[in-house]
């Protein structure tokens, strides 16, 4: 019996099973996805007038980049960087350090359903508001100043940490925790042998990735009155100092390269 | 010793792991708990400890009904039992020390395990475990860099630092080759004669457990079929314990080690 069926089988050819099974739905989905595409970009207006104009424009910003004006604006500059830079390493401190505790009550194989609900909670909060948006808010009530640009980078730090920090001890080996319980130890206890080595490597690597983002965030937060690099960077583009941009631009780019040489090395050692 | 009553595991699926099992560990017993995958052995020694919350009976350790304990109370009962895992559960980032003085967290206050500060007496008992398992010159490498059954000797000083009175042992051979699964289990039932444990040793290996363990106990479907000695595991009790097999290779097998280990000895 089975043998007939090998028999039926043999030299037929293989292929893997298609993800959606019904022909009709698949090319369907296929051809709507085409034509949608095709829409979508026929609907998007160029004006090519005004491309040709702009081009001038642009073309003098990046020439700009040839030649930065690191010196005319030397205070402002290094006064916005240092600003930037308190900004970035403060909000990242006190923004992990937060995060920690709400990352083990957002993940639910080690918090109480009440505990998870609420900091899940307060992660899709700090998530859902962009940091621009919070900046406005807090540029409003602490008025301009490098304050707001703290709080909303501190703010957004931990939707960030706590969320993956999170979903990292739910991704944890049960059994390593389970050992640890079975020797008595308390809760503290438990997090701090069981838990803690497991996502150590993870968490440091994220907080260096986010103290690299937060950086990156405060030269946009300035563009809202938040402070930092990126206050000294709109001023120099409403003077039309292109220049003195670029300078500044180019500085961005330097110190976050280096975070992220930074943070290769970090991350390769705590492994 | 320990005495189980009518211990009941049913899980919210509605699979019925444990169906009321009756059993009573003298002290100083050590005890292999025989049967295929699934027939509830892990869940067994997890409604001991509870790792696994029991749904009914009473598991009773020198007249205490673990069953019914607060947290406070239960975090106690759990140093009295030490327990061995299948893949040696051991902290993989932590050093071998640190994971022998983790058998010390239900007797230390926070802040001495967190700063790693242990007491002295408890320095000196881990030392004395390494030292007796062969792993003292390893104190300091961290778990990972050890191979399988050296993991699992860490494994069991860890256990044993804990002074228990009762060791629980889930399938401490699973995942090593026939040689170290040998040296573990010599290992594990000559620490529990010298110090007077009584042990339940989960096991799926026969010929090893009939090997060296004077009581075997033989579980199907959650339920006890099979309590008594090595010798009169018959090959109509295997296949009562597992289904239909052939069954004589095993236990031939086991005979003729056991003629050569005397004759050895």
């Amino acid at each position: 019996m089975s043998h007939r069926e090998l028999d039926d089988m043999l030299g037929k050819g293989w292929r893997k099973p298609h993800f959606i099974a019904n022909p009709a739905l698949r090319w369907g989905l296929i051809v709507g996805f085409a034509a949608y595409l095709v829409a979508a970009v026929m609907t998007i207006e160029v004006d090519w007038a005004r491309v040709y104009a702009g081009l001038d424009r642009g073309g003098q910003f990046i020439l700009s980049f040839t030649r930065p004006d690191f010196v005319t604006r030397a205070g402002d500059i290094w006064s916005g960087l240092l600003e930037s830079i308190v900004m970035t390493v403060a909000a990242s401190v006190v923004g992990i350090l937060i995060s920690i505790p709400i990352g083990l009550g957002a993940a639910r194989n080690i918090a109480p359903l009440p505990v998870y609900v609420i900091c899940r909670g307060i992660v899709a909060i700090s998530r859902a508001l962009q940091e621009i948006i919070v900046a406005i808010l807090l540029v409003a009530i602490f008025g301009f100043g490098p304050l707001a640009g703290f709080l909303t980078l501190s703010f957004a730090t931990i939707g960030f940490l706590s969320k993956l920090l999170a979903e990292d001890i739910e991704s944890m080996d049960k059994v390593q925790a389970e050992a640890i319980r079975a020797s008595g130890a308390r809760w503290m206890q438990w997090i701090n042998y069981g838990v803690q080595p497991q996502v150590m490597p993870r968490l440091v690597g994220l907080s260096m990735y986010r103290i690299d983002i937060n950086f990156r965030e405060s030269a946009i937060l300035g563009l809202v009155g938040a402070g930092g690099i990126g206050a000294t960077l709109n001023t120099a583009f409403d003077r039309y100092e292109y220049d003195t941009a670029a300078a500044i631009l180019i500085l961005i780019i330097g110190i976050v390269m280096a975070l992220e040489y930074l943070s290769g090395i970090i991350r390769a050692r705590v492994q | 010793m320990l005495q189980l009553e009518k211990l009941t595991k049913t899980y919210k699926t509605g699979d019925k792991a444990l169906q009321g099992i009756d059993l009573e560990v003298p002290s100083g017993q050590v005890l292999a708990l025989i049967g295929p995958s699934g027939a509830g052995k892990s869940t067994m020694i997890r409604c001991i400890n509870r790792l696994v919350e029991p749904t009914g009976g009473a598991a009773i350790l020198d007249g205490v009904n673990l069953t019914r304990l607060g947290s406070g109370a239960l975090r106690r009962a759990r140093r009295e039992m030490g327990m061995i895992f299948q893949e040696y559960a051991l902290v993989e980032r932590l050093t071998v020390m640190e994971n022998v003085l983790s058998g010390r967290l239900g007797y230390v206050g926070f802040w001495r395990s967190f700063l790693r500060r242990y007491p002295q007496s408890d320095v000196d008992e881990a030392f004395r475990l390494l030292d007796r398992v062969g792993l003292l010159h390893m104190a300091d490498k961290r778990a990972d860099e050890l191979s399988g059954g050296q993991r699992q000797r860490v494994g069991i000083c860890r256990a044993l630092i804990q002074q228990p009175k009762l060791l629980l042992v889930d399938e401490p051979t699973a995942s090593l080759d026939p040689k170290t699964s040998r040296q573990i289990m010599r290992l594990i039932t000559e620490l529990c004669r010298e110090r007077g444990l009584a042990a339940i040793i989960n096991i799926h290996d026969v010929a090893l457990a009939q090997m060296f363990v004077p009581r075997i106990v033989g579980l199907r479907f959650g339920e006890i079929v099979f309590d008594g000695p090595p010798d009169a595991l018959t090959s109509e009790k295997l296949t009562e314990i597992y289904g239909e097999e052939d069954w004589e290779a095993t236990i031939e097998k086991v005979e003729g080690e056991d003629t050569d280990i005397e004759a050895a000895e």
